[in-house]
């Protein structure tokens, strides 16, 4: 046997010997080098990511910070924030206002409070957030692309949480016509000025928009001494909150404007003033009701945009009504394992409801990394008559086949907006013909977000999987 | 005398229907606390009895709180968030941002940390943390 077995080799040494002798085997083996190399330098300098974590947040506002602990609570210890400020608390460091926290919390705080129990929360749990750090790219693979003073590096997430938040529209938006002083800031900016640097924006003022932070903006500029002239409203109703009205406006005597908009902009260098305008039911400007208003300082308070550029990256679709990505109940979008919550999601009008979508999002991201959630059934949901948007947009039925599981009789909260203000009103959720839920509302506004519930367990006698969720309004007398 | 206002004390902000009736027959436009038990206040709309004080509360004697930021002097370009602990007049808030605007912060502050003491019968506190 075991000469056997060495003559075998020693023939093959020799067929081997000759072989390597012959020009081809040569140049075979010089190529074949040469792609090893290759191959090492491809691994090195191409390697998928440096960083692996279970979660990654995008955001360390409300939203962030919300979605970071309750991945947490719910048993993924590995959770990282990643923030492009040098200080956690997203757009509430500005927010000075009181009103904060009295759903979530029960009782009233500012937004750096509302901010600083949220950080301490994380902090608690050794949640790490990355300050200072920017994300440039993510893909549907969940990888970041991320950038700081160290450099650009990537990492990779088996679950993601996008919580970039909004951004406001600015006066390019709006197509204004005259002049291009300086003087006109959006809202946001000029809070940012005021309340964090310290500085003041002007004497005299013109806010367009009653949107909050219009409102909120108009109070805060009354305080620091500065005389609101007016707040226009291209809108026949304020789209901000009542409170927000008697306390902002009618304390300080501001008069509010409705359907009114700023015709045109006067000044070189500075603002020098505005024209106003009364607008019919088309928003054409009537042009007998223009009045100029000398003013020095323009703020613009006119709708908020979720900032979607990243979401888009990693191919996620984007609702056109709430300008935010497509999701279910678990806050999931198309992408799996990529999930969206706060004001990315949908513009808020409350940081109490956006703490509560953060909480779904972020247990939906650790359900995903703990192989909890396994859909298979789509329903969508649909606006009906009188509603502009429903969210979550599609739910999934992953209960149906393990009845046991305890949250199998969960209740799933439809929000939503209505298109125009409403007195009396009836909501019904239908699946199909089959009604899930009604609520009847003394008075409803496009400024305020709506709540209803359905259980999961009712939509399990589904009978048609083509069969949607619609929410309608009906008016009563 | 009937009064429409809306509740600030919440986001809901309800619509309150007051009505203020003197027990001695007259009706009088000006409130204040020395007609203390002279009248009675009906308050209806009101979703929750925060509603119903608040309503009493203004028609006697509104208040509000305050919030502004105060300058931070030993640290570059920064500002600390501030709020008055309790509620003031209404009519003392320009009053107060005036001492809020005299005043300079040296760092670290805490939240809750008191910046002006017994200011219009409150304090003056901060609402963030400057390391």
């Amino acid at each position: 046997m075991i000469d056997g077995t060495d003559k075998t080799k020693n023939k093959d040494k020799e067929n081997f010997y000759e072989y390597t002798k012959k020009e081809s085997y040569q140049q075979e083996k010089v190529e074949n080098e040469n792609m090893e190399i290759e191959k090492e330098l491809y691994t090195e300098h191409n390697k998928e990511y440096d960083i692996e974590h279970d979660i990654v947040v995008i955001g360390a506002g409300p939203a962030g910070m919300a979605a970071a602990i309750s991945a947490f609570d719910n048993n993924v210890k590995d959770v990282v924030i990643i923030e492009r400020e040098e200080k956690p608390g997203g757009i509430l460091k500005q927010c000075i206002h009181n009103g904060f926290g009295l759903h979530k919390l029960g009782r009233e705080l500012t937004g750096p409070e509302y901010a600083a129990y949220y950080e301490k929360m994380v902090n608690e749990r050794n949640i790490k957030i990355y300050c200072g750090t920017m994300v440039i790219d993510i893909t549907k693979n969940k990888i970041i692309t991320v950038q700081n003073k160290d450099g650009i590096f990537k990492i990779k997430a088996k679950a993601l949480i996008l919580a970039m938040g909004c951004r406001e529209r600015s006066r390019g938006a709006l197509n204004i016509p005259g002049t291009r002083p300086s003087g006109i800031f959006s809202a946001g900016t000029a809070q940012k000025l005021i309340n964090c640097k310290g500085y003041s924006v002007g004497k005299k003022v013109v806010i367009l928009g009653s949107g909050d932070i219009g409102l909120i903006m108009a109070r805060r500029l009354s305080l620091e001494g500065a005389k609101v002239e007016a707040v226009c409203e291209i809108m026949p109703y304020s789209v901000g909150l009542k409170r927000n009205i008697t306390q902002c406006l009618k304390d300080f005597n501001i008069p509010l404007y409705l359907s009114t908009t700023v015709a045109e902009i006067h000044g070189s260098g500075r603002l020098e003033g505005v024209t106003i305008a009364k607008v019919d039911e088309n928003r054409n400007i009537i042009e007998e009701t223009k009045k100029y208003i000398p003013c020095d300082t323009l703020l613009l308070s006119v709708g908020l945009i979720p900032e979607n550029e990243l979401t888009k990256n990693a191919g996620i679709s984007i609702d056109n009504f709430t300008n935010g990505a497509i999701v279910d109940e678990n806050r999931q979008t198309e992408q799996s394992g990529i999930f969206a919550c706060g004001n990315v999601l949908q513009v808020h009008d409350l940081v109490d409801y956006v703490s509560d979508e953060a909480e779904i999002a972020g247990k939906g991201a650790a359900d995903y990394v703990l192989n909890k959630l396994n859909g298979q059934i789509i329903i969508k949901t649909v606006p009906g008559n009188g509603v502009r948007y429903v969210l979550p947009q599609r739910i999934n039925l992953i209960y149906e086949y393990n009845k046991n599981r305890e949250d199998y009789k969960r209740e799933i909260s439809l929000f939503f907006r209505v298109t125009k203000p409403f007195g009396k009103i009836k909501y019904t959720v239908k699946l199909g013909d089959k009604v899930l839920n009604t609520a009847i509302r003394l008075k409803a506004s496009p400024g305020e977000m709506e709540k209803i519930t359905i259980k999961a367990n009712d939509l399990e006698k589904i009978s048609n999987k083509d069969e949607k969720i619609t929410v309608n309004l009906e008016e009563l007398s | 005398m009937e009064r429409e206002l809306t509740c600030i004390i919440c986001p809901r902000g309800c619509n309150l229907n007051v009505e203020v009736n003197y027990n001695d027959g007259s009706n009088k436009n000006k409130y204040n606390n020395g007609y203390s038990k002279n009248y009675t206040i009906i308050v209806k709309g009101n979703n929750c009895p925060k509603g119903e004080q608040y309503a009493i509360d203004e028609c006697i004697n509104p208040k509000r709180t305050v919030t502004s930021s105060m300058r931070v002097s030993n640290r570059k370009d920064t500002m600390v968030s501030v709020k008055t602990e309790k509620n003031i007049d209404k009519d003392k808030m320009f009053k107060t941002m005036e001492y809020v605007r005299n005043t300079r912060v040296c760092a670290p502050v805490k939240i809750g940390e008191v910046i002006i003491k017994n200011i219009f019968g409150t304090n003056i506190i901060a609402t963030e943390n400057i390391d």
